[in-house]
């Protein structure tokens, strides 16, 4: 643990984003996640940590309605983004999903082109008026993907030749691309190499700037290194919430101090 | 000794063998199993097999081997005036061979003493005599056919028991050498297992040699054919008109024509209807809704294409032509008859739904999870998600699919008997009857024709020809398919 930089952050009084009430998962009999409350500020990098099948991939999958297209699973409780409940029967979870962006685990560019890939998302939504404003729209979100000086003279190549990293920057990149507010990233560094990993991390601390960014990760240096507030999930309970230098350097729950020295998980 | 008894000994010496392999090993062993190398029904198996399958690979050798040297032998003795061809003389050896066989009958049911049957002449009523046994003669039988068949029976009679001396000798051989080799250091398994091994192979390989020679087959008729038929006239020719009396006029493209019309309007009928089956039943169908209703569809690919046939002629033939026909519900007056283009295309592409559901519904189903999730992930709906993800991630195992469904339809048969008709014409109007490659190969060979006329021998020319379009859609199928299996895994 003592090669970890935890500097001490400007974490601003930021709006509250995300704001998670009483949730409850259900995937058929198993609970799996338990009395979730947590607010998650705008513009802030918020980690995710716990050990294998604490539940937060599952809470963050909640986050776009991800969970929806498993028959089984049930989700009760409230969960708001920007006061706006997101299980209202309003709200179609396609408009949703539009707004709050997800990144998986494992890169899962379209076997389309490079191009296509990231322009998929802007012309489904209708967001490009023309062919120039797509062509816009994609290197925009390349160059913010960090991924445009590596792809800008093959934009017609198939995104599946990428390596991995190369791909996973795509999917980020095809992700803001439809301008989210809301950037969710399930694992996004566990089937990179550590030089893509850094990029990557280097990648999601530019993304604060104009996102609020969830990242669920197993690697505790990762959250230290990337998050400015961290929230530590054990058998379905969020454990503790915090800042994450005060997470990882005076744990308040014995669980998490546990967890953070490797006892546990 | 007759095969049947030899093969029986045979069986009895290896059943000993396995028993005496058996009991030696045991006994070699002190009857502790463990102080074996292989189990002790290895070694019974082990002596079983080598007395066994030297000895029947032998007695089968010698029944192919035998018959054609005696042939070659007995057909010296008929004069070369008396037939004209190779053909010929194989009729005249086939008489040869009644004759023969027939002796031996009357011999073993007492109609003739040996001696007598052996000294029988042309004079002699022969036919007569066979023909009471129920061996029927076509003519009466000459001098030097009867001579023949004397002959064959002498040399027939030798080379049975040199044939039942031999085998049993391997027999005894193959089953003395394993028995003497049988003990408890010997590695009876690994010997076993090799000659299950070799089934194995030999299981394989039947199947791509019957392949090679079915095209062996085809490949020999049809250089007959073109030999007293042009090819250039039969690839090029645009009238189908046989006639057996000679002069015929043999063009496939009228044929061809059909073959392929029937197949376009059958996957235009197939291919939308079994894909969107295919995306009901993998992306939208509950898994009970799939449970029932995919097993249903794939009951319509276990109905025999005769019935669809039926089906065609019965149902669907009439019922168009009370829509197009004179009179009909349209007043169009478009079909004469219930036998049509249309008919044979949309019954066919009943049958196809199956087959291209099934296929394409595996391969959405094979498409990652991953790329849904991305899709939907981006807010996409789901039936963006099917449009622009996953139906194109999952095209080229579509295409295969329908190439697959497409080299069914040209080679269909039973359908387009009954339900297109028997004219073979070239014309763009789907309700007119026209006819197929399969059929006519039909109707050529179950016809009246010389088989060396070119009338029966096209069949061959025009079955070469679909094998080898289906054969090259296959092909491209399979390289398709596979190309698209590399992706993922």
């Amino acid at each position: 643990m003592n090669d970890m930089r935890i500097v001490k952050r400007d974490v601003d009084m930021n709006d509250i984003k995300i704001s998670a009430k009483d949730v409850q998962v259900y995937y058929g009999d198993t609970h799996a996640i338990k009395d979730v409350n947590v607010e998650i500020k705008d513009k802030t990098v918020t980690a995710f940590i716990g050990p294998s099948g604490c539940g937060k991939s599952t809470f963050l999958r909640c986050l776009n309605r991800m969970n929806d297209t498993i028959d089984i699973c049930r989700v009760t409780g409230k969960i708001e983004i920007e006061g706006e409940d997101i299980y209202d029967k309003r709200v179609d979870p396609v408009q949703l999903r539009a707004k709050v962006g997800m990144v998986f685990q494992k890169p899962n560019p379209f076997p389309k082109s490079i191009y296509d890939n990231i322009a998929y998302g802007p012309r489904i939504h209708g967001l490009a008026r023309s062919k120039a404003d797509l062509d816009d729209i994609v290197e925009k979100s390349l160059r913010r993907g960090a991924i445009w000086n590596e792809v800008k003279d093959r934009l017609h190549a198939p995104g599946t030749g990428l390596s991995g990293g190369q791909q996973q920057r795509l999917c980020i990149a095809r992700a803001i691309a439809t301008e989210p507010e809301v950037l969710l990233m399930d694992e996004p560094c566990s089937a990179l190499d550590p030089i893509a990993t850094a990029q990557v991390e280097e990648l999601i601390d530019e993304l604060r700037e104009n996102f609020s960014v969830v990242i669920v990760t197993h690697s505790m240096q990762q959250a230290a290194r990337v998050s400015q507030k961290t929230a530590f999930f054990h058998l379905g309970n969020l454990v503790e919430y915090g800042e994450t230098g005060q997470i990882f350097t005076n744990p308040q729950d014995p669980r998490t101090e546990s967890y953070i020295t490797g006892r546990i998980g | 000794m007759p095969a049947l008894w030899l093969f029986i000994t045979v069986l009895v010496l290896g059943l000993a063998g396995f028993i005496l392999g058996r009991a030696r090993v045991m006994k070699d062993a002190d009857g502790d199993i463990r102080k074996l190398h292989s189990l002790p029904n290895y070694y019974g198996s082990n002596v079983m097999l080598s007395a066994i399958i030297p000895s029947l690979g032998l007695l089968v050798l010698w029944l192919i081997v035998q018959p054609m040297i005696i042939q070659a032998n007995v057909a010296s003795h008929i004069p070369t005036e008396n037939y004209a061809d190779s053909g010929a003389l194989n009729l005249l050896m086939s008489d040869v061979r009644r004759v023969a066989d027939g002796l031996d009958i009357a011999v073993s049911q007492g109609a003739l003493t040996p001696h007598a049957a052996q000294n029988l002449t042309g004079t002699d009523d022969v036919r007569g005599i066979l023909g009471r046994l129920g061996v029927a003669l076509g003519t009466d039988v000459e001098d030097d056919i009867l001579t023949a068949a004397q002959e064959y029976r002498i040399k027939s009679n030798i080379g049975g028991w040199i044939m039942t001396v031999a085998v049993i000798a391997a027999a005894i051989l193959g089953f003395a050498m394993a028995l003497k080799v049988t003990n408890k250091d010997h590695r009876a398994r690994n010997s076993v297992e090799k000659v299950v091994l070799a089934l194995l192979i030999g299981a394989a390989s039947l199947a791509v040699l019957t392949t090679v020679g079915i095209v062996f087959s085809l490949i020999f008729n049809t250089i007959e054919f073109f030999k007293l038929y042009p090819a250039a006239d039969f690839f090029f020719g645009t009238t189908w008109a046989p006639s057996f009396g000679g002069g015929s006029e043999l063009g496939i493209l009228p044929l061809f024509w059909g073959t392929f019309y029937i197949s376009i309007i059958s996957l235009l009928v197939a291919v939308p209807i079994g894909l969107f089956a295919a995306v009901y039943l993998s992306e939208y169908a509950g898994p009970k809704t799939r449970g029932i209703a995919k097993p249903l569809l794939e009951v319509l690919a276990g109905i025999p294409t005769i019935v669809y046939g039926l089906f065609a002629l019965l149902t669907v033939g009439p019922l168009l032509v009370g829509m197009f026909g004179k009179d009909g519900s349209f007043g169009v007056n478009w079909m004469q008859g219930g036998s049509a283009v249309i008919t044979a295309g949309l019954v066919m592409g009943v049958m196809l739904i199956p087959f291209i559901s099934s296929l394409s519904d595996d391969i959405i189903n094979s498409v990652p999870q991953s790329m849904r999730d991305g899709s939907l992930g981006l807010g996409a709906t789901k039936s963006e998600t099917i449009k622009q993800v996953i139906l194109p991630a999952a095209l080229p195992g579509i295409v295969g699919a329908i190439l697959l469904a497409a080299s069914r339809a040209i080679g269909e048969t039973m359908i387009v008997v009954l339900g297109a008709g028997a004219a073979a014409r070239l014309s763009m109007n789907p309700f007119e009857a026209m006819t197929t490659v399969t059929t006519r190969i039909v109707s050529q060979l179950t016809g009246d024709a010389d088989f060396s006329s070119p009338e029966a021998l096209v069949a061959f020319a025009l079955g070469m020809t679909l094998f080898v379009i289906t054969l090259c859609l296959n092909i491209v199928a399979l390289v398709i398919v596979r190309k698209y299996r590399e992706q993922y895994d």
